[in-house]
């Protein structure tokens, strides 16, 4: 059981107060029509599966029912950090000053 | 007293005799045996045949690692437990012991044969033999290989026991009691640490508690240990727990500890759980699980009487047993010595220690020769001899040329090196690192905040786990402190082993790596033989360390060996990965308190209990329980269902639809999002209007469905399923609050807030008008597909004009608490209407009967709003939604997509099972193409015809077309129709 911690409430809570939301930073074109059927596949079924950091959204469902966005490595399962959605992804150095 | 019982020593009371049964026949232990020490004190090491050769097995080890001794339990009342390990297994009065896997009896067992026709069983059997010929699979094969094979036999009764669980916090876990865990947890407690002590054992101690020689801070071993546990137990911040497993180590230090609470006791009290579940979550963890001998592996070193050299020591100083009168030892390592001597001191008469090293250290040689004990260095087994016990061994120089001789013993120790318990570290998904020195892997890089010490660091010395223990208690940077002193202690070194070195040609005899599957060198060598070069491969193809013991005491032999086989390092060939859970684990505990009704939550209605007592058959749906339908006395469901279905549409139905889930979807752009979320458009949607949405994710398919009323500009009351309540709700949620939180909308589940009571039928309008107040019910003022907001019965209610039966309908919202109250005055006035209650099996049939799909059974996730010929809900003009560019799709817009269609059967009654597949041809062979299949199937009472709705290929060009529905014993013909089966031109909505 993974420790999540809500970046809006602020607290470290067990994961069964979240669900699951696939990558994050992925975001849906303004004028999706505009797209070809090979970049309309790659935003609807294309997604990176690293082994190591990981970009991912989480929905405190059974908490304050808002979506955020996690760095987790998938290799550890250890949460880097976790921030509002809407916040830009964290960049390399960010994310190896959580690490340390 | 037992034959094998020495007169002295050991933690047994021999005043306290305790009778037991094993195949039947009584015998006696003393109160601290386990099942195994009781045994060997009665002389029996023969207790069970082997899996796959079935040949004759005995007790290998004193512990968890044990492969061999598995034995059915019974403990009475239907409590039957299968391949529980005789060495864990703690004795009580009446305990009932049998051997498995043996037929018809342990000493005599035809499955022996498996072991002369040797060659059918060779290395991947499973993939090799049985393939041919294929049709002997089901009717030879099988029924013999369930027979013979198979570990146990499971119980029958339905488990009478209970099993608990609970969450805990702790700064340090330890996890193991022996002397590293023992001093770990000293150190972190005096430091006012909340520490968790846990140990899988009856006893705190570890090696300890058959260790008789060493002192500890001055102190005798045993009385240091005592003192030891009398501090901790005496410290309000710590918690010790015996018998309690660390079964998994999970993310951030959170791990799963299983304690038994009652496998040890004869009288079961009603109130005491048999297990109970600790979860855990440590901010540190302290590793000190051990060490496990390695056997050896030479030809016939599965004969009983063969066991590890540590597990004799441990039956002759805790448990006061000798293990045989003339033990013989087999050893690449100085630890077996301490067998020998303990052995030797006891009285009994060691034949020979046999040493596979040229340079057995003059302390060993020395102690040795005081005791009168034969050494023969340089020396190797090329054979155990024996039946129903080791009878001899052949030895003979490593180097070639010597002679081999034969010596006669009664019981084999043996002692292949020692293996760190390194399961837990590597759960918690730590990188092991190979010491070549200690040939075995150590934890090398954690993942989490823990720290090993002890013999599962690599650390074997007494001093080393006290120090080790002392230093990852207190959180000491250094590995070691320097808090304890140890004397007495025999210094241990050797080297490990895996197969004996030997420079005659092999024994023919089988030289086993994995007890408990019967896998030999042989196999490992055959499989590297056929190409299997990742341990991964050479694993699943031999399944060796595949059993419920996972390889504790047979994974690094299987390593070296095939590593040996490949000409290449250990390390290069990989190690197999460590999972959940360290020793066998009863579903039970798993479950906890989640059985029967408390399996899972269950969602009752407002009216739940005016069903219940109006004998309403329920059904789950969701976590709801709804009504199914109300039978009267003498009727079955379908004579139930059809008189629900003909009063309805004769006069008035009543169901309870509270369960539907409810959105209130408010403020300045709730139009506009709603416009993105749906198909359809909203924006000119008048005030007081309903219309039903269709609902798609981003993949164009069908997500849910429900009827949505537009209460004022900025107001919105929109319905979702029963099942996808949730789903929508936070599919609303993200495009609101990621994609478009420009949008000023507020989202509320309501879903709990409103009871809702579905009235249908053509007298409904009569039935509520004396009762409604604020709002007119002419038809023309209140059309279908409008929603009003007033009183009735001087409730507040929202109030729908719609309809799921195509009879006029009005769906009645009140706050839930007021449900009950009206539907039971709903019930009351009815009655002159003679209203009728109906549960959801007569909502499926009349909504059938209209073409009404319902999303998840008509819809499976891969139909398009045109798939189920709803494209009429699709708002053109808009620019976007959720979902309409896939509709665009190459594989959506391709020809002969399957679509919603209607059948009617040939034969009127025949009412089609549902999921049933659909042909195009009567009379094909196979294999044929299916081209659809049956999605609803009811009888209609009111068109006196059996109704089933489909999803066929190209199905609307199909009208009229007949198509086949082949089942098991015939074929059913079908004619296929419009999905609209009752009232096509919907007027009697429209009254």
């Amino acid at each position: 059981m993974l420790l999540i911690k809500c970046p809006y409430c602020q607290q470290e809570r067990a994961e069964v107060e979240f669900s699951y939301a696939g990558e994050a930073h992925i975001e849906r074109p303004s004028d999706p029509a505009a797209l070809s059927d090979a970049e309309w596949e790659a935003y609807l079924f294309l997604r990176s599966n690293p082994r190591g950091t990981h970009f991912e959204r989480w929905y405190h469902i059974h908490g304050c029912g808002r979506y955020f966005n996690a760095v987790r490595d998938t290799v550890t399962d250890n949460f880097v950090r976790t921030y509002p959605a809407g916040m830009p992804r964290p960049s390399v150095h960010d994310i190896d000053d959580a690490k340390t | 007293m037992n034959a094998y019982r020495a007169d002295q020593g050991g933690r047994v009371e021999r005043g306290a005799s305790v009778a037991f049964s094993f195949n039947g026949t009584n015998l006696s232990g003393v109160k601290g045996d386990t099942l195994a020490s009781a045994l060997l004190a009665n002389g029996i090491h023969f207790v069970g045949r082997s899996f796959k050769y079935h040949r004759p097995r005995g007790i290998m080890s004193a512990g968890t690692e044990e492969a061999s001794a598995l034995l059915g339990i019974d403990r009475g009342q239907g409590r039957y437990d299968t391949n529980i390990r005789a060495t864990t297994q703690e004795l009580f009065d009446g305990l009932k012991a049998e051997s498995q896997h043996c037929w018809p009896s342990l000493r005599w067992d035809m499955g022996v044969l498996n072991e002369l026709g040797g060659p059918v069983m060779s290395t991947g059997f499973y993939y090799k033999t049985f393939m041919w010929p294929k049709s002997a699979w089901e009717k030879v094969y099988e029924p013999i290989i369930r027979k013979s094979a198979g570990l146990g036999r499971a119980p029958r009764a339905f488990d009478p026991d209970c099993y608990a669980s609970r969450y805990a916090h702790c700064d340090v876990l330890v996890v193991g009691g022996g002397p590293a865990g023992l001093a770990a947890a000293l150190s972190a407690s005096h430091k006012g640490k909340k520490v968790i002590l846990a140990d899988e054992q009856a006893e705190m101690g570890g090696s300890l508690l058959s260790d008789t020689g060493s002192l500890i801070n001055g102190e005798a071993a045993q009385a240091w240990l005592a003192s030891a546990l009398a501090t901790l137990v005496e410290r309000d911040n710590v918690t010790v727990l015996t018998r309690t497993t660390a079964v998994g180590y999970y993310q951030q230090n959170f791990l799963g500890l299983v304690e038994r609470l009652s496998d040890h006791l004869r009288v079961l009290d009603a109130d005491l759980p048999r297990e109970r579940m600790w979860r855990v979550r440590a901010s540190q963890v302290v590793l000190a699980t051990g060490a496990i001998e390695r056997p050896l592996v030479f030809a016939g070193n599965d004969r009983p009487g063969t066991m590890l050299a540590s597990a004799a020591r441990t039956y002759l100083n805790r448990y006061g047993v000798r293990v045989g009168n003339r033990p013989v030892v087999v050893t690449c390592h100085d630890s077996a010595y301490l067998a020998a001597f303990d052995l030797a001191n006891a009285g009994v008469g060691v034949a020979a220690v046999i040493d596979v090293r040229d340079d057995v250290p003059a302390a060993l040689l020395e102690k040795a020769g005081r005791l009168g004990i034969e050494v023969l260095g340089g020396h190797t087994v090329l054979a155990a001899k024996g039946g129903l016990l080791v009878s001899a061994i052949v030895v003979a120089p490593v180097q070639a040329g010597g002679p081999a001789r034969t010596i006669d013993c009664d019981a084999l120790l043996m002692c292949g090196g020692w293996t760190p318990s390194v399961h837990l570290f590597s759960q918690a998904k730590g990188m092991l690192s190979w010491r070549d020195d200690l040939g075995a892997y150590v934890p090398g890089r954690y993942a989490q905040n823990a720290r090993s010490a002890g013999a599962c660091d690599g650390r074997f010395l007494l001093l080393e786990a006290l120090n080790g223990g002392d230093a990852a208690g207190a959180g000491l940077s250094d590995p070691i402190s320097d808090t304890y002193t140890v004397a007495e202690e025999t210094h241990s070194s050797g080297i490990s082993l895996a197969a004996l070195p030997t420079s005659a040609k092999p024994a023919r005899g089988k030289a086993f790596v994995d007890f408990q599957h019967d896998v030999t060198i042989k196999d490992i060598r055959q499989a590297v033989l056929e190409g299997f070069h990742s341990i991964e491969h050479i694993k699943r193809y031999t399944t060796t360390g595949m059993a419920t013991d996972q390889g504790k005491t047979s994974n690094l032999n299987g390593l070296a060996i095939a590593s040996e086989a490949l000409g290449r390092p250990i390390v290069d060939i990989g190690l197999t990965t460590f999972r959940p859970p360290y020793t066998p684990t009863s579903f039970g505990v798993f479950a906890g308190y989640s059985r029967g009704d408390l399996f899972d939550v269950t969602r009752k209605s407002p009216t739940d209990r005016w069903a219940e007592q109006h004998g309403a058959v329920f059904e789950p749906v969701s976590l709801w329980r709804r009504a199914r339908y109300f039978p009267q006395p003498g009727e079955d469901m379908d004579k139930a269902v059809a008189r629900e279905c003909k009063a309805t549409r004769a006069s008035i139905g009543i169901s309870d639809a509270s369960t539907l889930g409810k959105i209130e979807v408010v403020g300045r752009d709730a139009a506009e999002f709603l416009n993105r979320m749906y198909t359809n458009p909203w924006t000119k949607l008048g005030i007081g209007r309903c219309r039903y949405g269709l609902m798609l994710g981003e993949d164009g398919f069908v997500l849910d469905d429900g009827v949505v009323g537009r209460l004022a500009e900025d107001r919105f009351h929109v319905t979702t399923t029963t099942g996808g309540a949730a789903r929508v709700m936070a599919h609303m949620e993200d495009y609101l609050q990621t994609e478009w939180a420009d949008l000023n909308v507020w989202l509320t589940s309501i879903s709990e807030q409103w009871a809702v009571i579905a009235l249908n039928g053509p007298n409904t309008r009569q039935l509520i008008a004396p009762f409604v107040e604020a709002i007119d019910l002419d038809k023309e003022a209140f059309p279908h597909m409008a929603i009003r907001e007033g009183k009735i019965f001087g409730v507040p209610t929202r109030l729908f004009r719609v309809s799921f039966t195509g009879e006029l309908g009005f769906e009645i919202n009140v706050p839930s608490r007021y449900g009950l109250a009206v539907w039971e005055r709903l019930m009351e006035a009815g009655a002159k209407y003679d209203i009728v209650p109906y549960g959801t099996e007569t909502l499926h049939v009349l909504r059938a009967e209209k073409g009404y799909i319902i999303v998840g059974q008509e819809t499976d996730g891969t139909q398009t709003p045109d798939d189920v010929g709803m494209a009429w809900a699709i708002g053109k003009k808009k620019p976007d939604f959720v979902g309409k560019r896939s509709l665009e799709r190459p594989d959506i817009v391709a020809p002969n997509r399957k679509q919603l269609v209607g059948l009617l059967t040939e034969e009127p009654r025949t009412v089609l099972e549902e999921g049933a597949q659909i042909v195009a041809e009567k009379s094909a062979s196979p294999p044929v193409d299916m081209i659809g299949h049956v999605t609803s199937a009811y009888w209609s009472e009111c068109l006196q015809h059996s109704i089933a709705l489909a999803v066929v290929e190209g199905g609307r060009a199909r009208m009229g077309e007949a198509l086949y529905v082949p089942m098991p014993d015939t074929v059913h013909t079908v004619k296929v129709v419009d999905p609209v089966f009752y009232d096509a031109s919907g007027e009697r909505l429209n009254v």
